[in-house]
């Protein structure tokens, strides 16, 4: 995937959804900043710390959500958060893990093992496991899709009170309404390129597709 | 990122190719001359020592093409840059077919020089190891996805393999030579010493006309590469069209 | 330094728990190791005295193959749910990553080996007369050096559909210098004792080749982890 020109300075708190057609390269965006994949060139700075140099700092910074969940699906949500609270360096990790797991609503099934989980739940545990270590910054890739309403209306309350604690949030996503309901900004990707960035704009789904439309149908 | 690795523009080969192209013609035609009838016949072996002057040529631009693969898989890993996985790439495709040709003449020099065709002797064993590695790393430039991938892998595979070349090198000699290391040094040469000067001027420029050669396969190589690349973006942006 | 060793002892403490409560690599190798000696005894007579000449090289040819079952599943077991990202996305250096994977499955053959070596010795009849801490230096240093690469090679294959087809044919090239290695040391020490001078060269060979690529591979993984 080709990137071309992104610069993109996002402010603490902010919460912002990155839209764009299929392939015009919003997860690649988001894989760079997780540090999943190296720009070849430019760089990528939170609070001032260069990803490459000081990637073991910037990364505890980060909470990272995929599609796929990154869970072992022979071993326990308890076991699972452990394991990634460990690599964390997560203090308290077990007490954390249950407390992750009692907030996301699945204490019944702390210890049954993630195989027999429905994607839901899933993505339940999955969304603990990112923010396990309590992230400045929230990196979400294509969280809600294949989510019951359910799920997402936590996955919603979670963004919504990571938010209000302070946190930035990066989103990208297909799902309009999800993103008007937890986003300020927005921003628009076409062909590795930002087209459009919606700042202080009205939080109205028909408003967003209206410039979405325009930026992404017109040639 | 993308300037470097657009490879869109290239409408002819390069004057170097062509120049190394003409220069090729007679020195074959001179290699052929000096090996075949300017070097006088062994005199145990016979004719069939005459082979020697190909199977050392094609051995040396195995290893070398091994050694550019190897260099330009370094390169790639730092600068990213297309261009060079694709010297690498064709470098190992031609690696592989001289590398075949050493195994091939190597086992009929070896049935009338020691009366067997395949001795499991340090430079063979090399080279056969050696093909294998190249087959590993040719398949992993078949593996599917993005191209970066692939280079990306490949490179690793290949700086690993090349690493590895003098270390089987030397184990097969500890081995062979039943457990008496010799590490540096000639042990047991079989077509040192008794060289005439006439065979020696032949072999000599049996191995430059054969690098020589093999300068010409890379450039070919690398622009065919370049075209299928060309054509692939073509492709790509009819079906976009199409689409759309 | 410290992180690295820190998030290597996890990533290996999750391997082998996991295999603690699946039960399933070990397992399969221990099976498997057991099926080769039993091939073994049909292709060469146990009762035949010449058979001992050939114990030093089956020792490895069952540590190979039963070892590659468990590379294979090393890195693929990290797939299914993209679980390898969750890696890379922590604050954890690639080559941490890599010393787990490596710490892991050196147990996990060593465990095959404490098993599948006696069981050889005891079906073939052959009683060990040889030096038994430079064989147990064979052994350790033979199976570290396989799965140092073979661990490196299981990451780099792991890209591919087809890794369980890839991994041996990049695998068995690079590992034939310590294969060599290992069989010669093996042979001398078990049967041929008094060449044990050589056996020491044959050792240290398997020494500084264990060190370039340990390290090589080391430095080397971060580029086959990226996506």
């Amino acid at each position: 995937m080709i990137l071309r020109g992104i610069n993109l300075s996002i402010k603490k708190g902010e919460t912002v959804a990155i839209l764009g057609p299929n392939g015009a390269g919003k997860s690649t965006v988001l894989k760079i900043l997780g540090g999943l994949i190296k720009a070849s060139s430019g760089e990528v700075k939170v609070n001032g710390l260069d990803l490459k140099k000081d990637s073991y700092d910037v990364k505890r910074k980060i909470g990272f959500l995929a599609h796929n969940s990154f869970l072992y699906d022979h071993l326990t949500p308890l076991e699972n958060l452990k394991f990634f609270g460990k690599l964390y360096g997560v203090e308290n990790v077990e007490e954390r893990a249950k407390q992750l797991i009692d907030e996301v609503g699945l204490s019944f099934f702390t210890h049954d093992p993630v195989r027999s989980f429905s994607r839901g739940m899933m993505q339940r545990i999955a969304i603990a496991r990112a923010i396990i270590h309590q992230p400045e910054i929230l990196l979400f890739d294509e969280p809600h899709t294949g989510l019951d309403q359910q799920a997402i209306k936590l996955l919603n309350d979670v963004i919504l009170r990571m938010r209000d604690e302070g946190s930035t949030i990066l989103m990208v996503t297909h799902d309009f309404q999800q993103a008007i309901e937890t986003c300020d900004r927005f921003i628009i990707i076409k062909n590795g390129k930002i087209v459009d960035d919606l700042q202080n704009v009205e939080r109205n789904i028909d408003t967003i597709t209206e410039k979405y439309m325009e930026q992404v149908s017109g040639l | 990122m993308n300037k470097p690795n657009d490879l869109i523009d290239i409408p002819e080969e390069s004057r170097l190719y062509k120049t190394l192209f003409f220069i090729s013609i007679p020195m074959v035609i001179i290699a052929l001359y000096l090996s075949f009838i300017y070097a006088p016949v062994e005199r145990t072996m016979g004719v069939v020592q005459k082979i020697f002057y190909f199977h050392v040529a094609s051995a040396w631009v195995a290893f070398f093409a091994f050694f550019i693969v190897a260099v330009f898989s370094i390169m790639y890993l730092i600068k990213r840059t297309r261009i060079y996985d694709v010297i690498a790439g064709v470098s190992a495709e031609i690696g592989v077919v001289y590398t075949a040709i050493v195994l091939i003449t190597g086992p009929i020099w070896a049935r009338s020089a020691w009366n067997t065709w395949w001795t499991w002797e340090p430079r063979l064993t090399t080279t056969l190891i050696l093909f294998f590695m190249y087959i590993g790393y040719i398949m992993i430039r078949k593996m599917d996805g993005a191209w970066e991938k692939k280079a990306r892998l490949a490179s690793v595979f290949g700086i690993i393999s090349f690493i590895n070349v003098p270390i089987v090198f030397m184990s097969i000699r500890w081995w062979n030579t039943k457990l008496h290391p010799v590490v540096f040094g000639e042990g047991s040469d079989q077509t040192g010493g008794g060289l005439e000067p006439e065979m020696l001027v032949a072999l000599i420029f049996s191995v430059f006309t054969m690098t020589v050669l093999y300068s010409v396969f890379l450039l070919k190589g690398v622009y065919i590469e370049k075209l299928q690349i060309q054509t692939a973006r073509l492709k790509e942006k009819i079906q976009e069209k199409m689409i759309s | 330094m410290n992180n690295l060793f820190k998030a290597a002892f996890i990533i290996a403490g999750k391997d082998l728990y996991s295999e603690w409560k699946t039960k399933q690599v070990v397992t399969t190798m221990l099976i498997f190791a057991g099926l080769v000696i039993v091939t073994f005894s049909f292709a060469f007579d146990p009762s035949n005295n010449a058979v001992r000449a050939i114990i030093p090289g089956l020792i490895w040819v069952i540590t190979i193959f039963s070892a590659i079952l468990g590379l294979n599943r090393s890195f693929l077991s990290e797939t299914k749910n993209d679980n390898l990202y969750g890696m890379i996305v922590s604050p954890t250096d690639p080559s941490s990553i890599y010393l787990g994977k490596v710490i892991a499955n050196f147990i996990f053959v060593l465990i095959v080996q404490l098993v599948s070596i006696p069981a050889l010795f005891i079906l073939f009849d052959f009683r060990f007369m040889g030096n038994f801490p430079l064989f147990l230096a064979v052994v350790v240093l033979g199976t570290f050096g396989f799965i140092s690469v073979g661990t490196f090679l299981a990451g780099l294959s792991s890209n591919s559909r087809s890794s369980e087809m890839l991994l041996p044919i990049l695998l068995f090239p690079i590992v034939s210098p310590i294969i060599i290695a290992a069989v010669q040391a093996t042979r001398i020490l078990l049967i041929d004792i008094e060449q044990i001078a050589s056996a020491i060269s044959w050792i240290q060979l398997m020494g500084v080749y264990n060190l370039v690529f340990f390290v090589l591979c080391l430095v080397l993984f971060e580029y086959v982890l990226e996506v």
